[in-house]
């Protein structure tokens, strides 16, 4: 019987030979991943009840990252709870501040995702892990509590919707107007509950990272997951940072799709996402003629703050300032991307433009901290989500886009299309 | 289970909406339910009253997988969140508290601000007082109603 990856790897965790979806299955977790602003509840949880023990100390990965460097008393509390708790249980696998970063981004980077395996996390951007072809998603706290005690989650086997996208991306284009272009054509409930299938030349020609961008936004059309077959690029990203061994699952060619979506991206634009949904995008080229003044530039975040990313918004603004009135805060995802950048020289092209470097966090991204807005301010950001409030006070806005468009409009002060900008 | 309804006849309120990241540095769920639904109804919190319930539209709860926007609207006085559909993560994370997501696509456009609903969760049917109109809604598979019984996840695991 044919499967799509997502059946094939949640049937393998149920010790089943098929699923079909809607099948509610008990299945095992390889990978446990925690931070701290939804695991130290998941732990409380687990105390009132007694419950002191943790499934297997060696599947379960923990980095703070949403308020760490602790932005406040009570963060620092949540930070402490996450390692009080990881010294008991003598969890080694933590990324303490210094060697942290986010969790989307460092997890993959420190080769702890391998395809063909089941990830979950207390966090709605899992669906990023799908890139390197595993089954990962995000769960709420009482979730995570019973798969930290038990190494098992209940699921209901997900419809699949398939995206084929082919043609070559223009330059200036990139992953993140794929998928921005993707959630506009079918909303923010487009893929509710779906698993959310990548496939096509363009995907086959995209780096792993760039792939990332792509799975960590299915959640934004309402996807459980976000997944890409692996290819010989995917196993040599992973190669390249674990011995562990792993076992390659792809969608057989006769799988069952409940649909099948196809773009070609050779004429697609730059894309900006309005506020307040991410389904709201427009042409850059578009929002260029409304003459939308900024206030601030983020570059980060698990969607966009990666080595790739960093560099393509570098080569943009090396040798320029920024633009008067405007402010720009480039955050590297993860420690090991923040030294790679260092080493490059980047951190001296973004500070040289104007900007400023944070240490690795969620940030500002959630509203968090490092970049909140004040009442009316606009930020044209890399992140992924620009509800109300969400990175500040209730009025200000933020326009989602692609970090070529962050460093673009930087340079003007206004949304621009990057294009012109881009060698 | 009677209560008055609160309505917000729109699609897609995030769980940003629900409780602001800026509120997350805590997990107490009277603290949390000070700031429920505070950046879309600054009222929100003076006008419900203990056994309440949401009506809403389309793709309830999406976004972040933040438990403490449940936490924060139980902790508010709401009891069940009506809506027609839910994100999936929100709709999960209710189940696994014991509170209720109830699935109804006529309740959005026929329940109006402050009827009296009654709602019946065996027979799976919302009475809307005020009018008399009766909803149907979608019925919890037998695993969701277990842990809702059970008192939510956890204590269905123990068990």
């Amino acid at each position: 019987m044919s499967m799509t990856i997502t059946e094939k790897i949640l049937a393998k965790h149920c010790n089943k030979n098929i699923v079909r979806p809607g099948e509610i299955i008990n299945a095992d977790l390889d990978i446990v991943m925690c931070h701290d602003v939804t695991t130290p509840p998941a732990i409380k949880m687990l105390d009132e009840r007694g419950i002191n023990k943790v499934f297997d100390k060696d599947k379960i990965v923990v980095t703070p990252d949403h308020f760490v460097p602790n932005k406040d008393i009570k963060s620092a509390e949540l930070a402490k709870r996450l390692r009080d708790w990881v010294n008991k249980n003598k969890i080694e696998n933590y990324y303490e501040v210094g060697r942290h970063g986010v969790c989307h981004a460092i997890l993959p980077e420190q080769g702890h995702v391998l395809p063909g395996t089941t990830i979950i996390c207390g966090d709605s951007h899992t669906c990023t892990h799908g890139a390197l072809g595993a089954f990962s998603t995000g769960v709420g706290s009482t979730d995570l509590a019973a798969a930290i005690a038990t190494g098992k989650l209940w699921f209901k086997v997900p419809e699949t919707i398939k995206f084929v996208i082919n043609g070559k991306l223009p330059k200036g284009v990139y992953s993140k107007d794929i998928i921005l272009n993707i959630i506009s054509d079918i909303g923010v409930g487009g893929a509710l509950y779906k698993s959310m299938e990548f496939s096509g030349s363009t995907i086959d020609d995209l780096s792993v990272e760039a792939r990332m961008t792509i799975t960590n936004m299915a959640i934004e059309a309402g996807g459980k997951t976000g997944v890409i077959n692996p290819d010989q690029k995917t196993i040599d990203y992973v190669k390249k940072r674990t011995n562990k061994k792993f076992e390659v699952v792809k969608s057989d060619k006769d799988a069952n799709y409940l649909e099948i979506k196809k773009y070609d991206v050779t004429n697609l634009e730059p894309i900006v996402s309005f506020p307040n949904l991410p389904s709201n995008g427009k042409t850059a080229k578009e929002a260029e003629k409304m003459n939308i003044k900024i206030d601030q530039a983020y570059l980060g975040s698990c969607t966009n703050g990666r080595i790739e990313d960093l560099r393509i918004a570098a080569e943009i603004v090396k040798g320029k300032k920024i633009a008067k009135g405007t402010r720009m805060i480039v955050v590297p995802a993860t420690t090991e991307i923040w030294k790679q950048a260092n080493k490059e020289g980047l951190l001296d092209i973004f500070m040289d433009f104007g900007a400023t470097v944070s240490a690795p966090t969620c940030g500002a991204c959630l509203g968090g901290y490092m970049g909140i807005l004040a009442k009316g301010e606009r930020c044209i950001s890399s992140t992924n989500r620009n509800f109300v409030g969400r990175m500040g006070h209730p009025e200000s806005e933020v326009y989602l886009a692609s970090p070529a468009t962050v460093a673009a409009s930087a340079i003007e002060g206004k949304i621009v299309d990057p294009r012109r900008y881009v060698k | 289970m009677k209560g008055k309804a609160q309505v917000y006849n729109r699609d897609d309120i995030d769980t940003d909406l629900i409780i602001p990241a800026r509120y997350l540095t805590t997990d107490d769920e009277k603290e949390l339910a000070k700031h429920a639904m505070e950046d879309l109804d600054k009222e929100f919190v003076d006008k419900v009253s203990k056994g309440d319930f949401i009506v809403s539209g389309n793709n309830f709860g999406c976004g972040s997988s933040r438990e403490h926007a449940i936490w924060a609207l139980r902790g508010s006085g709401i009891n069940a969140v009506i809506a027609n559909t839910f994100a999936r993560i929100f709709f999960r994370n209710a189940i696994n508290n014991g509170f209720l997501p109830i699935e109804c696509k006529d309740a959005s456009k026929n329940i109006k601000q402050g009827d009296e609903l009654e709602i019946n969760l065996e027979k799976g049917t919302i009475k809307d007082l005020a009018n008399k109109k009766e909803f149907k809604f979608t019925p919890f598979p037998k695993f969701a109603l277990d842990i809702i019984n059970a008192g939510g996840l956890l204590n269905y695991i123990k068990k």
